[in-house]
């Protein structure tokens, strides 16, 4: 038998609380209880696959949420009685945590409700589940036959991963932000670097780094093939957290010996502003590459770039102005919280004003089931986390990957833009 | 599970993404035939008509890496798809190839060894993949056993309806 590992990671400890073991170490199979499960609106088949596995009663009804995010509203027939199905499901099965169309995306409503918090096991029907680690939470995803499962049993088999450490050093320049530093990352790396591991970012950097940037940052390891990611909670995370959560969570640390599968490191005052160029994410450079590249459609939006900070720089670039008469602009807040913060702000007037177009928050076209699709031949900028062929619509498009700020600029000028020099003011 | 599979090769490249295997637009779609017309149509919309059962998929690193849709393991099942063997997989398409009980087998440095068309004969059981053309034999990682498990039952939904029947 053997012996209780004392070097373990945090989540290592999350993952062995979770199996009711005192230890666990890399590359052990352990059967956890998963603390939440979403699940989103592209599968009914967890609900087909429930019942196909003989469940008639969902094991704990309270650790399952519905979140109608990727057609929000629905736009066709087949997306209604998909979504009606799902609430039907719900009302049968007393689950409460119905998020409806208009909520927003999965990832963004969790977050705004209290659902996440340190230590957590969040398992949901979605890659970008890694986003969580922003909070000290074990963040993966899975297919909708495993998300049955859960809902059958309420736990999951998984494979304890490694973790590779990140270290960010140095000071972020001005008109950079956390997309531009995970690009950098993810293009330095590679698509594959850190399959089935968990990618933990830690360093100086972080300290001044926004929740919305570091769940930038979490949301996009998910592009190097991570399961999860983590950051240490600190007291940005507690403050964050304070009025948002209920329940009394436990925060895990990393025992000083444990033993990371790599150790890397970056200065990021070398970095400036990047874009992920056609057709995968890792084929990153810096913007000035593509600058003056005339842009169709200018999207900022998603999990990954859509949160009330990203609007705002947006709304900073393009106060008094409008955007280029080629150039759409579509801006989908991440959120109904998002949305509303978004308006006090003043931000939505703005960006409407300037030619924005307002979606529905949720989804919209980051994976081309929703509004705002291309077709072939259109170029797009976008603050979103895939640019896969097909990905926003046609396999014929192209999409560029980059911040915020970026996206807003590119609108404004009607061409790839470095944000920079809209950004030198204050 | 089958024991051996023979098929000919269709052969991608690295990081074949779930986008290119089951494109989003078609989400919406449940029922397995109308899933199953859309198999590789990202990356290749001639695919279906030229996939025949049996058949075998090989893909270089990553494959499947990306979302994750189960629609792209499930659109391959519907093709009876007689194997995946690739030089690595993302984590989830992984998962939901095994879950639905397909074959898939991590066969280092594959895409070396394969060309598109080359007929292969491969044992499930022990990984090995012979191929035709060149006479050469290749080694896949052999299955471990939670993983034969789950695809000898025909997939997880049939182990968890045994494991928890009443329950």
């Amino acid at each position: 038998m053997r012996a209780v590992n004392h070097n373990q990671h945090a989540v290592e400890k999350i993952l062995a609380r979770a199996a009711g073991r005192a230890s666990v170490f890399a590359g052990q199979i352990v059967e956890c209880q998963v603390d939440l499960a979403e699940v989103n609106d592209l599968y009914l088949q967890t609900i087909r696959s429930f019942h196909d596995m003989g469940g008639k009663r969902v094991r704990h009804p309270d650790r399952i949420t519905f979140i109608l995010d990727h057609y929000a509203p629905a736009a066709t027939i087949q997306q209604a009685e998909n979504q009606k199905q799902m609430r039907q499901f719900c009302r049968e099965q007393d689950i409460h945590q119905l998020f409806d169309v208009g909520a927003g995306v999965c990832h963004q409503v969790m977050v705004d409700e209290g659902l996440v918090y340190p230590g957590m096991v969040l398992v949901a029907t979605d890659s970008h589940t890694t986003t969580h680690g922003a909070f000290g939470a074990f963040g993966t995803g899975v297919g909708a036959t495993d998300l049955a499962v859960i809902m059958r049993t309420g736990q999951l088999w998984f494979r304890v991963p490694e973790v590779v450490r990140i270290e960010l050093n140095g000071t972020i320049q001005r008109g950079v932000f956390a997309k531009d530093i995970i690009l950098y990352i993810i293009g330095n790396l590679g698509a594959d670097y850190a399959i089935y591991k968990v990618v933990e970012f830690c360093g100086e950097v972080l300290k001044d780094l926004s929740i919305s940037e570091r769940m930038a940052l979490c949301n996009m390891t998910t592009e190097m093939g991570a399961k999860a990611s983590y950051i240490q909670p600190d007291k940005r995370t507690f403050d964050f957290l304070r009025h948002k959560v209920n329940v009394d969570y436990h925060v895990f640390e990393s025992d000083p010996d444990y033993r990371y599968s790599t150790d890397l490191s970056y200065d990021v005052s070398q970095i400036e502003p990047q874009l992920s160029a056609p057709h995968s994410v890792d084929n990153v450079a810096p913007i000035h590459r593509f600058e003056g590249l005339s842009v169709d459609q200018a999207y900022l939006g998603s999990c990954t770039g859509g949160r009330t900070e990203d609007v705002g720089i947006a709304a900073r670039i393009l106060d008094g102005r409008k955007i280029h008469s080629r150039t759409r602009f579509i801006v989908v807040p991440a959120s109904k919280d998002v949305y509303l913060e978004s308006m006090a702000q003043g931000y939505i007037d703005i960006l409407v004003r300037a030619g924005a177009t307002i979606v529905t928050p949720g989804c919209a076209a980051c994976l081309g089931t929703h509004a705002g699709i291309l077709t072939a031949g259109e170029v797009c900028i976008s603050s979103t986390n895939r640019n896969f062929p097909g990905r926003m619509g046609h396999t014929g498009a192209q999409i560029y990957l980059g911040s915020p700020a970026a996206v807003a600029a590119s609108a404004l000028e009607g061409k790839i833009t470095n944000p920079v020099r809209y950004l030198n003011g204050d | 599970m089958k024991k051996t599979v023979k098929g000919r090769a269709f052969v991608f490249g690295h990081n074949l993404d779930t986008d290119q295997i089951y494109p989003g637009r078609y989400l919406e779609l449940t029922d397995a035939e109308d899933v199953g017309q859309h198999a590789m149509e990202g990356v290749d919309p001639e695919f279906v008509h030229k996939f025949e059962a049996g058949d075998i998929i090989v893909g270089g690193r990553n494959f499947g890496c990306g979302s994750s849709r189960e629609q792209a393991a499930y659109t391959l099942k519907v093709r009876q798809v007689g194997a995946i063997l690739a030089e690595s997989f993302a984590r989830i398409f992984y998962r939901n190839a095994i879950n639905l009980g397909l074959t898939v087998l991590l066969c280092p440095d594959i895409s070396q060894h394969v060309a598109d068309g080359d007929v292969l004969t491969v044992d499930c059981a022990t990984g090995r993949v012979i191929n035709e053309r060149t006479a050469q034999n290749l080694q896949a990682e052999a299955l471990s056993e939670y993983v034969i498990k789950i695809i000898e039952s025909g997939g997880i939904t049939s182990l968890i309806k045994k494991e928890y029947e009443g329950g």
